[in-house]
This record gives structure tokens, C-alpha cells and sequence, in this order.
């Protein structure tokens, strides 16, 4: 996949969320893509854009040649060909772990109830969620609930997962399951950008990194140079700051 | 026991005021009694489906897209909420039914019963959408929905627990105020009771089994409710 942005920026009333962020991936095909940065700094904000779940005030985004449309409905088209992961999971609380999954094959995607049904389970036995198919998300643990989160994103085959800091909300074990999740997919070929602050496994399964910090793009590099010869004092400190302590 | 305790208190109570019953008067209008409460339910019934619907839409008004079409509902809210049901029926059925040639004072009383309760479910339905979490829309939009497919199933059926308690509140209200439509000519319980009170010369019996006749509704309704509060019932 290639990534290439010009300019974009995003205002949420007086915030200025991107400031003029611009970068592309370079001319190599990168499967992952990690966003990496600061809190505060538009990783959140550019994966929505990215995934067009949010159209930008100014500037185009280019995903593998195509400009994202920045109508409704040329936004929506493209948003169901997404796959989304979220840092709170949000799934939705009324539905069991098997309806959140097979309601939107059926009704976005058009797939009888059986197809979707047989989908939605070969995706829960996959990420190891067999006989929770019929738990509503609260009776899950965190690592569970991302799990069925990533299951429902994946079930309609995405052309890209986006994730959302998806293990910043959960305790080390459960940060394990799931990364261990996202790496198989990974190396399985999906397109995947990631917002994350898991620097090391940034570093293991990313292949670009784009380094975000007050709404523009300092940096975007592969990911061995970003690592080991970051060009802004700000990536620099950013990464040390996060490895001191590991 | 509640209900009993309540009996005999107010038993003691008119004994204390040294009340002379009648009740062989009151008895011999039973079957007035029973087509005014028949002519009650009825007409509370379809004014609740009444009120339940325009509710609903008035609540999409208000958050809907266009700004005249907020504005007018908004308006309309504020306007109903506002004034006397009394007044809203003298004029709604004297003056505009009248003006629209719409004769049948059952239909208008439905039509203003509920119109005036649902301003006030358009408000509860309202701040029971509203109380969904962004990111609960923002999932919605993730998977693919659209505006409707968000409302049908992740808006509404959230959003549907959490007005049952104020919904049933309302509801029970509207078959309370339902006694205001005699103002207008029909003849419901109340009226029928004032009026058996009246030719029977039994000033307060008629009273008693008037309550009784409204808790019958009432009470079930309430407990209705909590029922299907508990079949909705799941952690957020």
C-alpha cells in the first residue's frame, strides 16, 4: 500500500487537530504502517482521515494511487471497504459478541444470515473467542472484547485495517494476545496502519513509520532508519523517553 | 400490603369525619360506570399510540439537518410544553377543529391528548438519543452504517431503555389527563362519575372506585415496564 498526503488539515473548532501534515510512504509497497508520536500530536485524527471516517478541511489524502473522495457518500463507499479498531473496542453493548460481527456483514454487505453467521465464527474461533459468540461485551475481559472488535472489523475482508491505539486500554497480558493478533495478520499480507505507542512492536512488524507531533508530519521514513537514525530532535527524544523505562 | 394499609387508613379517615356512605345509589349507574372506563381506555390507548409516534418524530425534527424543520419542532415542543392541556383543548376543538370542519370530539380529543403528551416523550426520546456516546456513532459509522441503519440498530435500541422509565411516567400521566376531555363533550369516567354522583346524591362514593379503576391501568402499566426494562437490561 502506498500512503501520500498533501497539506491536510483537520480543525476541531478552535483545535487544530492536522496542521498541514504532508508525507508519502515512498515508492515501495508497505503492508504496515505504523503512526507514531506524541499524545496530542494527530496519529488519531490522521488514521480517521485515512479510513475516511473523517473528510479533512484542507489537503487530499492518496491511497495507492486514488484521492479519497470528500463527499458523504463517496466517503461512506470507501469507509465500507475499511476496517476499523478502536482504543475503547466500541462495540456495541445490546448485541452479543456474534451479532456485533454478522449485523453489519448482512446489512452493509448484503450476505444472508447463514454466510454471515459462518463468517463471523470462523473469525471468533479464530482469534480464540469460541464459546463467547453469544456473550453480550461486557461479560468479556478487555483483551477479549479488542479481539471481537478486530474480528468484526476483519469479517468484511478490509482492504485496510486501521487501529486506534487498539491495546493502550489493556493490562500487559491482554496487550499480548492482541499484538500477537495483529502480527499474524500482518505477516498473512493484510494492509494495516496502526496508531500505537508500542514502539518495539512498531519496530517488529512496521514496515514505514510516519512520526506525528503537533499536527504535522516531522518524519516518515522506513523503519529500521526511523529507529535507528530518527532526523528530528523530537522523534529522537520522543524514543527516548519511551525506552527509558524498558 | 402497601395498597391495604392504605384502605384502612382511609377507611378511619372517613369514619373520623363521621361520612355517610351510599353506596346503593352509586350501584344502580354500574353500567355507565363501566362504558365510561371502557371510553377511557379506548381513547387513552389510541392517544398513547398517538403520542408515541408524533413523539418520535418530533424528537427527529429536533435533531434533524434542516434548520427550519429544528426550529418549527423545537418550537412546537416548547409551545405545547408550555401551556395548559385546558386551554389547548377549549381552543383545539371549539376553535381550529371547528374551523377545519373535523366534527367527531372523540378523534379531536385523541389527536390533542396526544399531541400534548408528545412534546413532553419528544423530550425524553431526546435526551435518551442524545445520551448515546460518540463513540458508539463513531463505531456505527466504522462498520458502514448510514444515517438510518445507525438510528435502526444502534441509536434506537439503546436509546429505547433508557426512555422506558420517563415513557412509562408520561404514559400514565395521559390516561390520568384523559379526565380533561369532558371540557369537550366526551362522556369518560370521570364525567360519567361526576354525573352518578350527581343523580344519586352521593357526593364522594363514586370517587373510590373512580381511583380504583385508574390503579387497575395503572399499576399493570408500571409494572409492564419494569419487566421490559429487565428483558433490555445490559451493562454499558
Amino acid at each position: 500500500m502506498k500512503l501520500e498526503a498533501r497539506s491536510l488539515v483537520k480543525r476541531y473548532g478552535s483545535h487544530v487537530a492536522l496542521d498541514g501534515a504532508s508525507f508519502s510512504t515512498g515508492p515501495d509497497d508497505a503492508r504496515v504502517i505504523a503512526l507514531l508520536g506524541p499524545s496530542g500530536g494527530g496519529k488519531s485524527t490522521l488514521l480517521r482521515v485515512l479510513g475516511c471516517l473523517l473528510v479533512p478541511d484542507e489537503g487530499h489524502v492518496c491511497v495507492d494511487g486514488r484521492d479519497l473522495p470528500h463527499d458523504e457518500v463517496g466517503a461512506q463507499a470507501e469507509r465500507r471497504g475499511n476496517g476499523f479498531v478502536f482504543q475503547g473496542y466500541n462495540l456495541f453493548p445490546h448485541l452479543t459478541t456474534l451479532q456485533n460481527i454478522t449485523l453489519p456483514l448482512q446489512e452493509v454487505h448484503g450476505m444472508s444470515a447463514l454466510q454471515a453467521e459462518q463468517r463471523a465464527i470462523e473469525w471468533l474461533h479464530r482469534l480464540g473467542l469460541e464459546g463467547h459468540e453469544h456473550k453480550r461485551p461486557s461479560q468479556l475481559s478487555g483483551g477479549q472484547q479488542q479481539r471481537a472488535a478486530i474480528a468484526r472489523a476483519l469479517a468484511p475482508r478490509p482492504r485496510l485495517l486501521l487501529l486506534d491505539e487498539p491495546t493502550s486500554a489493556l493490562d500487559p497480558v491482554m496487550t499480548g494476545e492482541v499484538l500477537d493478533v495483529i502480527r499474524e495478520l500482518a505477516e498473512e499480507g493484510q494492509s494495516i496502519v496502526l496508531a500505537t505507542h508500542e514502539i518495539s512492536f512498531a519496530r517488529k512488524v512496521a514496515d514505514q513509520v510516519v512520526f506525528l507531533a503537533a499536527g504535522k508530519a516531522l518524519e516518515c521514513s522506513p523503519v529500521s532508519r526511523f529507529f535507528q537514525q530518527p532526523e528530528s530532535n523530537l522523534a529522537r527524544q520522543y524514543l527516548e523517553g519511551l525506552s527509558r523505562y524498558r | 400490603m402497601i395498597l391495604l394499609a392504605a384502605s384502612a387508613g382511609l377507611y378511619a379517615m372517613f369514619l373520623a369525619v363521621d361520612y355517610r356512605w351510599n353506596w346503593a345509589g352509586v350501584w344502580r349507574y354500574r353500567g355507565q360506570f363501566a362504558l365510561g372506563w371502557l371510553t377511557t381506555l379506548g381513547l387513552s390507548l389510541a392517544a398513547m399510540v398517538v403520542s408515541v409516534a408524533a413523539g418520535f418524530l418530533l424528537m427527529l425534527g429536533c435533531r434533524g439537518r434542516w434548520m427550519p424543520v429544528r426550529l418549527i419542532c423545537a418550537g412546537m415542543v416548547e409551545l405545547v410544553r408550555g401551556s395548559p392541556l385546558l386551554v389547548q383543548l377549549l381552543i383545539g376543538y371549539y376553535i381550529i377543529a371547528e374551523a377545519l370542519h373535523a366534527g367527531f370530539p372523540m378523534l379531536v380529543g385523541i389527536v390533542l391528548l396526544g399531541s400534548f403528551h408528545a412534546a413532553y416523550l419528544a423530550e425524553i426520546f431526546r435526551g435518551a438519543v442524545e445520551s448515546i456516546g460518540a463513540s458508539q456513532l463513531e463505531a456505527a459509522r466504522a462498520v458502514g452504517f448510514d444515517r438510518m441503519q445507525t438510528y435502526r440498530f444502534v441509536i434506537v435500541p439503546q436509546a429505547m431503555r433508557r426512555a422506558l422509565p420517563g415513557t412509562t411516567g408520561q404514559l400514565v400521566s395521559l390516561l390520568k389527563d384523559s379526565s380533561l376531555l369532558s371540557v369537550i363533550g366526551i362522556e369518560e369516567l370521570v364525567q360519567k362519575v361526576r354525573v352518578m354522583n350527581a343523580a344519586s346524591y352521593a357526593p364522594l362514593e363514586g370517587y373510590l372506585p373512580l381511583a380504583a379503576a385508574y390503579l387497575i391501568v395503572t399499576l399493570p402499566l408500571a409494572r409492564l415496564a419494569r419487566g421490559l426494562e429487565r428483558r433490555f437490561a445490559y451493562e454499558t
